[in-house]
Formats: structure tokens, C-alpha cells, sequence
């Protein structure tokens, strides 16, 4: 259904998710499918918003401590495979 | 369906502390309905005159919207007896909250379908007892078989896909659960199935109507099987100590924490299942709203607490069970802290042998007040007066 995780591609929240800010993180809700998933922690929360800013995946890791990246890069490819974020739009991609 | 980052606690653990809005928040729209069903766990039939009022409802509904609450569970009574069932359906959808409606099926002909189907942001779910008339109606009511089925006609042909039916599991219906699942196949819809509790008059058929020992490990099993396809909510978790895997589903008691009720007059519950003065958090009228009685509400405070366990603390099932459902040990006259009456390990049995005394009612009754012949299977209920028999008595 969806296409495979990129981490060498721009990626950004979908447009049709919406995230609630929780104690453990964030609640995202997929207006389109209404599907639910939960985002476990405020920082994967910050990396998530910002996406939609960064060239690619990769660079957007960049900013969380390098401990980190490989747990978050796992939790994003899973958001990906959810559809709660996608591949940026063509007319916004960065060249 | 999780993103897992790393040394976090398990989701269930998170979710006992609270959340900052509810994520199944049942609210019923009215108590009128034109079944009698006998497991009714609001004792609904006759409409309330203090419900809600459209320009209440709607203030309801902008508040959960500025709360983030992204779907409700509308139920009743019978919801769509209100003469502003739709405009309220629509007025939700409008300010992106969606609706996931229960019916009977009263109102859903092939045009209604037809809106529907066409409408983002609605689910339907159709009750439904019995895989056959037999079961469904000496339950439900007679006649009530036969207008389900025709309301899932109408949503399959209008090409509605994924609607639900949502099946109370009862001493009679465990046989069927694979027809259960082949009436959804048929119409394209999603099972859901969950567990009699002895609330509302549902305390007078329990004894009778909830599934046996044997019953209780069949459920274990087809949900091990076919548990992915089906939906449960937080029904089952109370058989996780049958062993094995945990069942899908939320696996802890949700009342407060992610789950709550808010009735027809406005009163906030726990749990859809605890219409009580016990379980009562307050009133979405008082100032504040709903959002303060979610946030503040002393008995939502106490329900996030981490509970002591009682009696089931030593037992090597506890972690996994959790202790049962809350609602049901109440309404069956257990302690709180004590096992739930259907206990897997047999606790349950031996704690309603040794409670004595009459277990706690649910705290309002809108039966409709008609004198209740038994005459074998299905009961027939004699009306008091023949505008009860109307769907639509006492709602003008």
C-alpha cells in the first residue's frame, strides 16, 4: 500500500494527521484511515513537526544525539509504513 | 501501530496515569429507544426530559473539537430517535469530529444509507446478538433481527465498506461466532465483539446470559485466532490470564484514563458501563465543561492512581488481568480490589457465593414502563400506554 521508507528523501507529517500533545508525547490521528498510533516520547514529537524543514530523512536525525538516531529512524520508517508521514510534496521539495 | 523510542514504558503503563482528552469517549445521546433489549446496560426506552439540548449538544461538541477529542462513540437509547440526530451528525463531522454511531438499525434505509456512505468522518455500527433470529430477537426483541439485517442491506448496496457490527457475547451466541464473522464477511463490514456486563438490566439477565468456564476459553481462543480482524476495545482483557499471548486489544480497565461516558442529561461517567452515582465525575452544564470535569474531577484523579490490587495481588495472574472490570465486579456486589466475577481462575465464582446482601443498581432507569411477560422466549412486553410503543414517544 505504501511505498518504501527513504531515509535519503524529504519526508513530512501528512496532512491529514493531526498530533495531540500527550504526558508520554503525542496522540496522531489519520483523519483519512482513522487509524491512531502514539508517538512514545516528546523528542521523537519534535523531530516529527520539523520534518516537513529538512532535505531528508537523514538530516533531520542529525539533530537528535547520536544514540538516539537509530530508535527514531526505526519509529519514523513505522510512522512511514502508517502513512502518518509521507514523502514531502513535489512543489515543496528542497533541490 | 506504535513508534517505539527507547526506555519508555509499555503504552498500557503510560496510559494509566491519563491522557490529556479521552481516546473512546462513549456519549449517548439520548435514553429513548424503541427496543427493549434485556441486557440494556443503560436501561434505556423512555427519553429523559432533562437531556440535552441541541444548542447544548453542539456546545459539546465545540469543546470536544478545541480539545482534540478526534472521534466519539455516539450510543443511546437509540440515538437516531433524537429530532436532531443528523443535524447534530453533521455539525460534528463539520468541526472534524468524527462519529462513530451505535444503531439498531430504525432508521438506516437504502437513502440514509446512501448519505451516509457519502459522509467522511462517520462509522455506523448495527447491534446485533444473535447470528440468528432466534438468538438475536429473545434478546433484542422481535423484529429487531430482521431491521438489523436490512440496515446492513442498506450499507453494503449504498457501498458503505467497513461498517461494524457489534455483537454483546452471551451464554447463546458463542456458538456463533463464526457466523458472526461470516454475516460481516457478507456485507463487507468489521466484527466487533464485547462482554456482557451486569449493568442496567443487564444485572437481571447476567446470571443467566454471561458465558460460562468453557465458554469464557472458547472466546480466549477464536480471539487468539482471529483477533486482528476483530474488534474488541477493552472488553477481554480480564481472559489474558488464560495464558499465552495477550489478546489484541487495550489491555487494561480504560474508565478515566482513556475511556469515559458522558450520558444524555449531561452527566460524566467513568466507563459507558458504570452509570452510577459512585462513577459519577460531573456534569458537562457545571462551568468548566466537560474539559474540566475530564482534567479535575477528584474521582478521575483517584482512577489514575496505581491500585493496590487487594486481594489479587498474590496471584501469579494479576499482571495480566489486571484485576477484571470494575463495572462488573460493582454491579455484582465484589469489591473493587477484589477478583472480577468471571474471574478465569474460578476467584470470581467463589467471591459470588460468599457476597451476600443485593448488589448496587445502576443509578437511573428509563425502562419503558410496561409490565414484562415472560412467556418463554422471547418476553413480550405489554405497553402501558400505546404511544410507548413509538420510537419516537416523548421526544417531541
Amino acid at each position: 500500500m505504501t511505498a518504501p521508507f527513504e531515509p535519503g528523501r524529504g519526508y513530512e507529517l501528512n496532512p491529514a494527521v493531526a498530533l495531540r500533545p500527550e504526558p508520554f508525547g503525542a496522540l496522531a490521528y489519520h483523519f483519512g484511515n482513522r487509524r491512531l498510533s502514539f508517538l512514545k516520547a516528546p523528542e521523537l514529537v519534535e523531530l516529527v513537526r520539523g520534518l516537513g524543514s529538512h532535505r531528508c530523512v537523514s538530516e533531520a536525525l542529525a539533530t537528535v544525539p547520536e544514540g538516539r538516531r537509530d530508535v527514531y529512524l526505526r519509529a519514523l520508517a513505522s510512522l512511514a509504513a502508517a502513512d502518518m508521514i509521507v514523502l514531502q510534496a513535489a512543489g515543496s521539495e528542497v533541490a | 501501530m506504535s513508534a517505539p523510542a527507547d526506555r519508555v514504558p509499555a503504552l498500557a503503563e503510560q496510559f494509566k496515569g491519563g491522557l490529556a482528552a479521552p481516546i473512546c469517549l462513549t456519549w449517548e445521546w439520548t435514553y429513548a429507544c424503541n427496543l427493549s433489549c434485556t441486557h440494556c446496560l443503560s436501561s434505556s426506552g423512555r427519553r429523559d426530559p432533562g437531556e440535552l439540548s441541541t444548542a447544548e449538544m453542539r456546545s459539546v461538541i465545540d469543546e470536544l473539537h478545541s480539545m482534540q477529542v478526534f472521534y466519539v462513540n455516539v450510543g443511546g437509547g437509540e440515538p437516531t430517535v433524537r429530532p436532531d440526530f443528523w443535524e447534530l451528525l453533521d455539525y460534528a463531522v463539520a468541526s472534524g469530529v468524527g462519529v462513530k454511531f451505535s444503531t439498531n438499525g430504525l432508521r438506516l434505509d437504502a437513502e440514509r444509507a446512501r448519505r451516509l456512505a457519502a459522509t467522511d468522518y462517520v462509522d455506523v455500527q448495527v447491534s446485533l446478538d444473535g447470528a440468528s433470529r432466534e438468538v438475536n430477537d429473545a434478546v433484542r426483541g422481535d423484529g429487531s433481527y430482521a431491521m438489523a439485517l436490512r440496515a446492513m442491506e442498506n450499507l453494503a448496496e449504498a457501498g458503505f465498506n467497513g461498517f461494524k457490527i457489534s455483537v454483546v457475547m452471551t451464554r447463546h451466541n458463542v456458538p456463533q461466532l463464526d457466523d458472526f464473522a461470516a454475516i460481516a464477511d457478507r456485507f463487507g463490514a468489521q466484527l466487533r465483539i464485547t462482554r456482557l456486563r451486569p449493568s442496567g438490566r443487564g444485572a437481571d439477565v447476567w446470571p443467566e446470559l454471561h458465558p460460562t468456564d468453557q465458554q469464557q476459553r472458547e472466546i480466549y481462543s477464536w480471539l487468539s485466532d482471529h483477533g486482528d480482524r476483530v474488534l474488541t476495545g477493552d472488553s477481554f482483557f480480564h481472559l489474558n490470564a488464560l495464558g499465552g499471548s495477550p489478546l489484541p486489544g487495550l489491555n487494561l480497565c480504560g474508565a478515566g484514563r482513556v475511556v469515559c461516558l458522558i450520558d444524555p442529561v449531561g452527566d460524566v461517567y467513568a466507563c459507558p458501563f458504570a452509570i452510577h452515582d459512585a462513577f459519577k465525575a460531573g456534569t458537562v452544564r457545571a462551568a468548566g465543561g466537560f474539559a474540566r470535569v475530564w482534567r479535575s474531577a477528584p474521582l478521575f484523579a483517584e482512577l489514575r492512581t496505581e491500585t493496590s490490587g487487594g486481594a489479587c495481588r498474590s496471584c501469579s495472574a494479576y499482571s495480566t488481568c489486571q484485576g477484571g472490570c470494575m463495572a462488573a465486579k460493582f454491579f455484582t456486589g465484589l469489591p473493587l480490589d477484589g477478583p472480577d466475577p468471571e474471574c478465569v481462575k474460578g476467584y470470581g465464582a467463589a467471591a459470588l457465593s460468599a457476597a451476600g446482601g443485593d448488589p448496587p443498581r445502576t443509578g437511573t432507569d428509563h425502562s419503558h414502563r410496561g409490565r414484562e411477560v415472560p412467556l418463554g422466549m422471547p418476553s413480550v412486553r405489554v405497553p402501558a400506554k400505546l404511544c410507548d410503543l413509538s420510537p419516537l414517544a416523548g421526544t417531541a
